[in-house]
């Protein structure tokens, strides 16, 4: 057994671990080393734990994590890299339903604490844990804060828990993932107050009105139908929000999963859970900013769904999609001596990253300049090219941030599009009417030509025409993304 | 109305300012068309061709007298401005500028003159615009002018009676001919430099695939859109530097053509007595601005001369009319698409509409009065160019204001921020216990170090980033872990759960992270 400053410095120890292992990811290299400091933190913090003062069912605990650590490794092990979005949300739902589950047990652990106590029994012979002696020892203004604290990990947990697997849904396909919001009683006659957004306002305000009773001395069921209630409202705000928006989803639920940490840390009074919680949540509320400011949207619109209210006709787009045959593609790259290469959700879909791969080392083994521009929202999670991309062995300095490539179109020979469509829609800069109006986006249409390679002529996942496909200079490679490039890798030469 | 095109009277001059062609389309405007007998014989347009084509091919006294229309290529020569009369309308190369006679001539004789070389650049009237039509055939002709006096290919080759270098070849102004002459020269296979003092003309010259020679020199732009496209007087530091690149340039390359002209004034000396000296034996030097004394210092109009170390100068000015079918087919084209614009009704009646830029900017006699210089046009011929912000061009006193200024807007926003987290934080201490505000105090360090430290992360790793914050918020487990012992059976059963599906968490992120960042690597 560890004494309780024994403990404290491993958790203390275990924070500093955490922060260096974040930080290690500035770049490629430092976090190979990051990832070890992320994991000795975590064998310190759960170590030192299981091993203070007060912790018993040890056996259970041993089974469990035995358990869960045999099935986190059997997932990590077969997952595919395009499937990364939907297992990062999967895991997002588990810890904020742990959270609900920790929260739910504080309270009732606070009221057995408390029967003992009004019983008259002394703390020595009561036989509590740790957390129980916690407990007792709290006043009623502590305790009262303490609720509020439950009510919070209890709330933000079920939020995260029905929301993520929503989430998780929509990125693995197996529900819709266009957005969808509740309408009452129906489509055709809808009342306005209890559909859409006001239903989460309704839903919200009943959370608040359950979490003022629980505070005022009301049981455990208050808490319970938090749970449910709040379960509703994540379900509810992600079925709201369409597929492309995902990225800005997954990284709202990482940072709500820290905060449902950061709350549980507040009620068990344990530091290590409150650091590691804020930093978890902080990062995933800088992701979510960084994704939203990459799409110019705002954070409130993207959680509320849809895209904001049309100001206006779209312009009409003019001319018409010319299609081209991999023959075409290969004689123009085999002239070529810039390309850049626009890989987007498609990609992922067609699992085309090693042909997109093998297209590049033989482009570059002619000594031709072969890079990527990687839009911050392309896929369904920030940096999900890049990680594509890396598993398919592409060399990580040829993988170009859209800042940092962005300027270069106009010396470009070539530039491919696969399987993106928003990123590279100029009607995002010449249309203010158009909905994605004033988002960033890369300029392929500079480049000397541009080739699109696309499932059909539908519209992305806005929904929006793309003047691109339009363009006097582009030419629509249709397909399948994996057939259509192992068509025309043997032609290069 | 009837319109004729005369036999060029000057001598050597092979163009007509008909072809059967343009004469199909102006009898489509509604004109009866005519020309002197023999007039296209030079350009390789028999009469018959033309009576082929419904022109009515009669002598030159009767086309003068007949046609109200004339249409010229070379400046009338007095003789012919008598013949013209105030109902008659001539349309020609006029130089108005030069021709000072010429025009108070015709203004006597009140007939309306267009002078084809007075057509303002402006995107609508580029297909009337014959100045660049007929340079773009002296460009070509240039380097076949050339390639003609030049001993050796222009395209590189190793063959097997020998390796053959690429001749290297010098244009000078990047203006239609100079343009021209690129192209013509890369598609030879030549390696073709270009220079010309405007610098946004670059990107055009390496669009022909030639190079472009950038000056070392620092100095406000040229703006050739305040010209109309032209360019215009460089300062004598600029000329200085340009002479010096050239200097280094001469004993390099094989050919020199030359292009470079300033609307209104003489041709600019660009390639000197020395340059010349310096070129190798065997080099052509073909001067396209020999009609205005030539950008070569030795440079004699009209003819071909070869230096002492062997290094021919050409000085034609009749390029285009050593290309005579050709450029007689654009010129004629440019003339059909004048009457085209002087014909709104397509009814063969002329509309001299002074109104119109395009026809007010080329007339420069009218109803007996001289009418040129023409008013600038309404439309400017080419978008300025927007004048590029330097923010480095600051002093250092305003660098150092707005500097101070940033600091400060920096300062306040931060102030700003800090003090209403400090009236937050005074709030919650001031009901909160001091248990709480403890943890508080690591809360809110943690988030400041989390936002420091995130914003630090590389894009291309935010998905490994997503995956090691997820397996590290597995660190509920520890929360569960504190509860795990409890004697409550529900609370063992949830705690349980909670331990099993966080270490999910911890062991799949951490494991799924590594698995990601192996495969980042270096090329």
């Amino acid at each position: 057994m560890l004494s309780n400053g024994l403990v404290s410095a491993a958790y203390i120890a275990a924070s500093v671990l955490f922060i260096l292992a974040l930080g290690g990811l500035r770049n490629q290299e430092s976090a190979k080393r990051a990832i070890w400091y992320g994991i000795v933190g975590m064998g310190v913090a759960m170590v030192a734990t299981i091993l203070s003062p007060g912790v018993g069912n040890l056996w259970l605990i041993i089974l469990t994590v035995g358990a869960g650590a045999a099935a986190g490794v059997y997932v990590a092990k077969r997952v595919q890299m395009t499937e990364m979005p939907q297992l990062v949300a999967a895991l997002h739902s588990f810890v904020g339903l742990a959270a609900v589950f920790i929260g739910l047990n504080a309270d009732i652990m606070l009221t057995a604490v408390s029967e003992i106590k009004a019983a008259g029994t002394a703390l020595s012979d009561a036989d509590l844990t740790a957390f129980g002696e916690k407990l007792w020892k709290k006043d009623s203004v502590e305790i009262a804060i303490l609720k509020v604290e439950v009510f919070l990990g209890i709330f933000i947990g079920a939020i995260t828990f029905t929301g993520s697997i929503v989430a998780f849904g929509k990125l693995a396909g197996k529900v819709d993932g266009k957005p969808k919001k509740l309408v009452l009683p129906s489509e055709e006659n809808p009342i306005p107050f209890i559909s859409g957004h006001y239903l989460n306002a309704a839903a919200l305000a009943l959370c608040l009105i359950l979490g003022l009773a629980y505070f005022m001395g009301a049981g455990i069921w208050t808490m319970v139908l938090v749970t449910i209630i709040a379960g509703f409202i994540g379900w509810h705000l992600i079925m709201g929000i369409g597929g492309a928006d995902m990225p800005v989803v997954v990284s709202m639920l990482n940072s709500y999963s820290g905060w449902a940490a950061a709350a549980i840390g507040f009620t068990l009074g344990n530091d290590l859970l409150i650091v590691t919680g804020a930093l978890v949540g902080s990062s995933g509320a800088i992701l979510s900013y960084i994704m939203c400011k990459a799409m110019n949207r705002n954070f409130v619109s993207v959680i509320l769904g849809g895209f904001g209210g049309e100001a206006g006709p779209q312009m009409a787009v003019e001319g018409e999609q010319i299609a081209i045959d991999a023959d075409g593609v290969a004689s123009a790259l085999n002239d070529a001596d810039s390309i850049i290469i626009i890989p987007g959700y498609g990609m992922a879909v067609a699992q085309a990253q090693q042909s997109v791969s093998e297209l590049t080392r033989k482009l570059r083994a002619q000594g031709k300049t072969v890079r990527f521009a990687i839009h911050p929202v392309a896929g369904r999670l920030p940096g999900h090219m890049n990680v594509l991309l890396a598993e398919a062995r592409v060399p990580y300095d040829i993988v170009l941030e859209m800042d940092e490539i962005n300027d270069d179109f106009p010396e470009t020979d070539v530039a491919i599009v696969i399987g993106s469509n928003d990123i590279v829609n100029p009607a995002a800069q010449d249309d203010p009417n158009s909905p994605i109006a004033g988002m960033p986006v890369l300029e392929c249409w500079k480049a000397k030509q541009v080739f699109v390679s696309k499932r059909g002529q539908g519209t992305g996942y806005s929904g929006i025409e793309n003047p691109l496909f339009f363009k006097e200079n582009t030419r629509m490679f249709y397909g399948d993304a994996k057939a259509s490039l192992d068509a025309l890798l043997p032609k290069i030469d | 109305m009837k319109i004729g095109a005369p036999k060029e009277s000057a001598s050597g001059e092979a163009r007509v300012a008909m072809t059967p062609a343009s004469a199909k389309d102006l009898q489509k405007l509604g004109y009866e068309c005519m020309i002197q007998k023999g007039a296209g014989e030079a350009a390789g347009f028999n009469d018959a061709a033309y009576k082929a084509a419904g022109v009515k091919v009669v002598s030159g006294a009767a086309l003068w007298k007949d046609a109200d229309i004339v249409a010229k290529v070379r400046p009338p020569t007095d003789a012919e401005t008598k013949k013209l009369t105030d109902a008659k309308t001539l349309i020609s190369f006029i130089y108005p500028g030069a021709n000072a006679k010429l025009l108070e001539n015709a203004k006597g004789q009140g007939a309306s003159v267009i002078a084809m070389d007075m057509v303002p650049r402006i995107s609508r009237a580029q297909k009337m615009d014959a100045l660049s039509s007929m340079a773009n055939i002296a460009g070509y002709r240039a380097v076949i002018e050339a390639g003609n006096n030049f001993g050796r290919f222009f395209t590189g080759q190793v063959t097997a009676a020998g390796k053959v270098p690429p001749a290297k070849v010098l244009v000078v102004g990047a203006g239609v001919a100079g343009l021209a002459a690129i192209g013509t020269s890369t598609s030879l296979g030549a390696i073709t430099l270009a220079f010309d003092v405007r610098p946004e003309v670059a990107e055009q010259i390496e669009s022909m695939g030639a190079e472009f020679v950038y000056l070392d020199f620092e100095e406000e732009a040229q703006d050739g859109a305040a010209t109309g496209g032209y360019a215009a007087v460089s300062s004598p530091e600029f000329a200085a530097a340009q002479l010096k690149k050239f200097r280094e340039l001469a004993p390099e390359v094989d050919i020199v053509i030359t292009t470079a002209l300033i609307p209104n004034r003489d041709a600019p000396i660009l390639w000197t007595k020395d340059m010349v000296e310096m070129m190798k034996p065997g080099s052509v030097i073909v001067d396209l601005a020999a009609e205005r004394g030539g950008n070569c210092e030795l440079t004699v109009k009209d003819e071909k001369i070869v230096t002492k170390n062997d290094v021919t100068i050409v000085g034609y000015t009749d390029f285009p009319s050593r290309m005579a079918a050709q450029s007689s087919l654009l010129y004629s084209n440019n003339i059909r698409h004048m009457m085209t614009d002087l014909t709104p009704e397509k009814d063969g009646q002329v509309v001299h509409n002074m109104e119109d830029d395009v026809i007010r900017g080329a007339t420069v006699t009218k109803g007996g009065e001289i009418t040129w210089p023409p008013p600038p046009p309404k439309t400017q011929a080419i978008a300025a160019q927007p004048k590029k912000d330097k923010p480095k061009e600051l002093t250092a006193e305003e660098k150092r204001a707005k500097e101070a200024a940033e600091f400060k807007a920096a300062t306040k926003q931060q102030v700003t921020l800090l003090a209403a987290g400090g009236a937050l934080m005074l709030l919650i201490g001031a009901f909160a216990p001091a248990s709480f505000m403890q943890h508080f105090v690591v809360f809110a360090l943690a988030c400041f170090v989390g936002f420091q430290v995130i914003w630090g992360v590389a894009h291309s790793l935010h998905t490994p980033l997503m995956a090691i914050t997820n397996a590290i918020s597995g660190i509920v487990v520890v929360g569960a872990l504190l509860q795990v012992g409890s004697g409550n059976i529900i609370v063992v059963l949830l705690a349980g759960i909670s331990v099993l599906i966080a270490s999910i968490n911890i062991f799949g992120g951490f494991l799924v992270t590594r698995r990601m960042l192996a495969m980042f690597q270096k090329s």
